[in-house]
């Protein structure tokens, strides 16, 4: 079959593509540009140096090399948190969509609520309790946060519904197998596309948390890349500015690098997962 | 790991106890304020001298580049103490932060680096201590007059000057000579040099200004305006005061006829602008020598120093920037604190400050013919610090931040930053932001007339 084009529509996608790999792209060309070139030349285009790797280096190095501290916490708050929190959206949804009990309506209704109120309206509220628990400048007062996903557990109870058919529970519960063993041996599989959906969201939230580790961590040390990339960036404004955009963009393009590779590992179960049912 | 297992066995209990903490939270949270504990902590300054021989440990959060050397020379002057340095943020990251721990009544540093802006929203409510009771008031001849004013709220001492920022015209010279403008001394001259070279070269503009609060009250300032009161839990707002309008009367011309770069100030297009021409003056603190030595290579060689442009031609300029370090209520050693704080601004801390460039605030230093005499390289030989020290005793008189300045400057821009946008009067958006600080302090318990 012949597919029509429009040209209309391809000019519209073209614009579209630009305006996704332009902001890309400057921000690989300015990664190769040592600070003073940044201010002098032109942005889509190369410096007068190539100062890539002396970049790389110099933000590895900056201030005894705490961003690879910062990308130590990241990488710690994701699996942790993330990985926490994709395990128990699973195991509720599952549970919220698979059995009937007394006050399913009511945690559906919480749960309807929690998703529409934003992480960042609960952070003030979230420090002053962790501030009485001394949890506070802790890795305790990022992870624990993190660990509730309403959004994710709600997609799980969604998912749970559909992909995995009561005939298939009735039989594995007429061969005799337990709810524990079944939901490990039988439904976790069935549900593969929809925690791998749910743990990309929670990394990704985690990972771009901002303001919660702002509020909730004073010591540099254990602050994520946002929070860290941000002060370094927030130097070259004010009284005694000492501006390091050079290593503020370099750190920026490595820190895009590990959220990629996760997309690209995980990305062929996320597709199976969105055609999934669409053919019978 | 130690620090790890201590959170395993806090977060047991937290386990335990979440729901119920979740209500104590609830309820508690209102009442765990400094104001209770204003009479606990009196002192005197033999106290002062008394906790720097016993030593301690406190802790400071700053964000000046020369924190850390400070610190470092704090320590090696007196080993007893020892002093943990923090860069919790800069400026407003910090400050949320402040205003976190202040609210849990727990977790903040002992000293804190405060602007000179924000320093009455934090001092007015009680969170700082009063410098007063360690005799620290002695000290007013050391400090310039206008510094001295900016570290009280009410009669209240609540830190020691560290820096100043009196207001100062830096000029690109190669870009005035090129088009023929000659330095203005009043601001009718600036607007027609503002015309006459955007004119000759529509890409560059005299200065840049896309709606900046702190920018705007230092302007208000110069011009002679007061457009807040306040003695604590009365605040009055008069953003269309004489001193308001006159300013207003010169920045429209300059907003309303397109003269001004919107450009927002400390971006790489701002410092890349300054370099090359594009922004071929700016009225600021004189602090900026020091950022622009550092961050602003291409301009070197290119700028000077010139005193502010007056309305009627006489000297007067205000204050842009600064900042004090205070003593938090919260400390557990005051006294040290408050000795660590006099190191810092009237001892020997002050050195460290000016060698990373900094621009002092005590009479001393800005009287020191080394200092006043120093031709800069930077700026093509001129002794730029015999202008900004001049500027330093032509600040004018009477000026205040309101005790909600953080959050006054926060919503300029959906407020005056809508005349910028649209380039229309300044007057309506000066008006449309006292209304929302009126209604916005009366709703935090204030008494505000506007």
């Amino acid at each position: 079959m012949r597919v029509k084009r429009s040209k209309v529509l391809t000019g519209v996608m073209v614009l579209y593509l630009l305006y996704t790999i332009v902001p890309l792209a400057w921000l690989l060309l300015s990664a190769t540009k040592t600070q003073d070139d940044l201010l002098s030349t032109p942005g889509l285009w190369f410096g007068k140096s190539f100062a890539f790797f002396s970049n790389i280096t110099d933000t590895l190095t900056y201030n005894d090399g705490i961003f690879l501290r910062w990308l130590g916490n990241t990488v710690l708050y994701v699996v942790v948190g993330a990985g926490g929190a994709t395990l128990l959206a699973t195991a509720a949804g599952y549970g919220l969509a698979k059995y009937k009990f007394a006050g399913r309506r009511a945690v559906f209704a919480v749960l309807l609520g929690a998703v529409a109120v934003p992480g960042t309206a609960l952070a003030v509220p979230t420090f002053l309790m962790f501030s009485n628990l001394g949890l506070t400048n802790t890795v305790w007062a990022i992870i624990i946060p993190s660990l509730v996903s309403p959004f994710g557990l709600y997609l799980m109870w969604v998912y749970s519904t559909d992909a995995v058919p009561p005939e298939l529970l009735e039989a594995a519960r007429i061969d005799g197998a337990g709810e524990v063993r079944t939901f490990f041996t039988v439904s976790l599989r069935l549900l593969a596309p929809g925690i791998v959906t749910t743990l990309l969201f929670a990394m990704v939230s985690t990972w771009n948390n901002y303001f919660l580790p702002l509020i909730m961590l004073s010591k540099p040390n254990l602050y994520p890349l946002t929070v860290g990339l941000t002060q370094w960036s927030n130097q070259a404004t004010g009284v005694g500015a000492r501006p390091i955009y050079n290593l503020v963009i370099t750190g920026s393009l490595l820190t895009i690098v590990p959220l990629v590779i996760a997309f690209l590992l995980l990305q062929r179960f996320w597709q199976s997962g969105l055609s999934a049912g669409s053919v019978k | 790991m130690k620090s790890h297992r201590w959170g395993v066995r806090r977060l047991v209990v937290a386990g335990a106890a979440l729901t119920a903490l979740a209500v104590v939270a609830a309820c508690g949270g209102g009442s765990k304020t400094d104001s209770a504990s204003s009479s606990s902590s009196t002192g005197s300054a033999d106290a002062v001298d008394a906790a720097l021989k016993a030593g301690g440990e406190i802790t400071y959060w700053s964000w000046t580049p020369s924190a850390q050397a400070q610190v470092t020379a704090f320590m090696k002057q007196y080993p007893n103490v020892k002093v943990n340095y923090v860069n919790a943020g800069t400026g407003n990251d910090q400050y949320t932060k402040l205003q976190n721990v202040i609210k849990a009544g727990s977790g903040g540093p002992d000293v804190a680096q405060i602007e000179y802006q924000a320093l009455p929203q934090f001092a007015l409510p009680g969170s700082l201590v009063d410098l007063n009771q360690y005799g620290f008031s002695q000290y007013e001849s050391a400090y310039t007059a206008s510094t001295w004013a900016s570290v009280h709220a009410g009669n209240g001492l609540y830190g020691l000057p560290q820096d100043s920022g009196p207001m100062a015209l830096f000029y690109n010279k190669e870009v005035f000579t090129k088009y023929g403008i000659a330095v203005p001394k009043t601001w009718d001259e600036y607007v027609a040099a503002a015309k006459k070279l955007h004119a000759a070269n529509p890409k560059a503009y005299i200065t840049n200004d896309s709606g900046d609060a702190g920018f705007t009250t230092s302007m208000i300032w110069q011009a002679g305006g007061q457009p807040f009161k306040t003695d604590g839990k009365n605040v009055t707002i008069n953003l269309q005061d004489d001193g308001s309008k006159k300013w207003t009367a010169t920045w429209n011309q300059l907003v309303q006829g397109g003269l001004v770069s919107n450009i927002p100030g400390w971006t790489d297009e701002w410092f890349k602008a300054l370099g090359d021409g594009t922004i071929a003056s700016l009225p600021t603190g004189a602090w900026m020598p020091g950022v622009m030595e550092s961050s602003v290579k291409a301009g070197a060689g290119k700028w000077a120093v010139a005193p502010m442009p007056t309305y009627d031609g006489q000297p007067a300029t205000a204050e842009n920037g600064g900042s004090t370090e205070s003593v938090l209520k919260q400390s557990k050693n005051p006294a040290l604190a408050a000795a660590f704080v006099r190191w810092l601004n009237h001892d020997e801390g002050v050195k460290p400050f000016l060698a990373s460039g900094g621009f002092p605030a005590t009479t001393a230093d800005l009287k020191d013919p080394a200092f006043v005499d120093k031709a800069s390289a930077y700026f093509g030989g001129q002794k730029i610090n015999q202008v900004l020290t001049g500027a330093a005793g032509t600040v004018v008189k009477g000026w205040s931040y309101l005790p909600f300045e953080l959050y006054a400057n926060s919503i300029y821009g959906d407020t005056v930053g809508k005349s910028y946008q649209t380039k229309s009067d300044l007057n309506t958006g000066l008006k449309s932001w006292q209304d929302a600080l009126v209604t916005y302090g009366n709703q935090q318990g204030f008494q505000v007339n506007g």
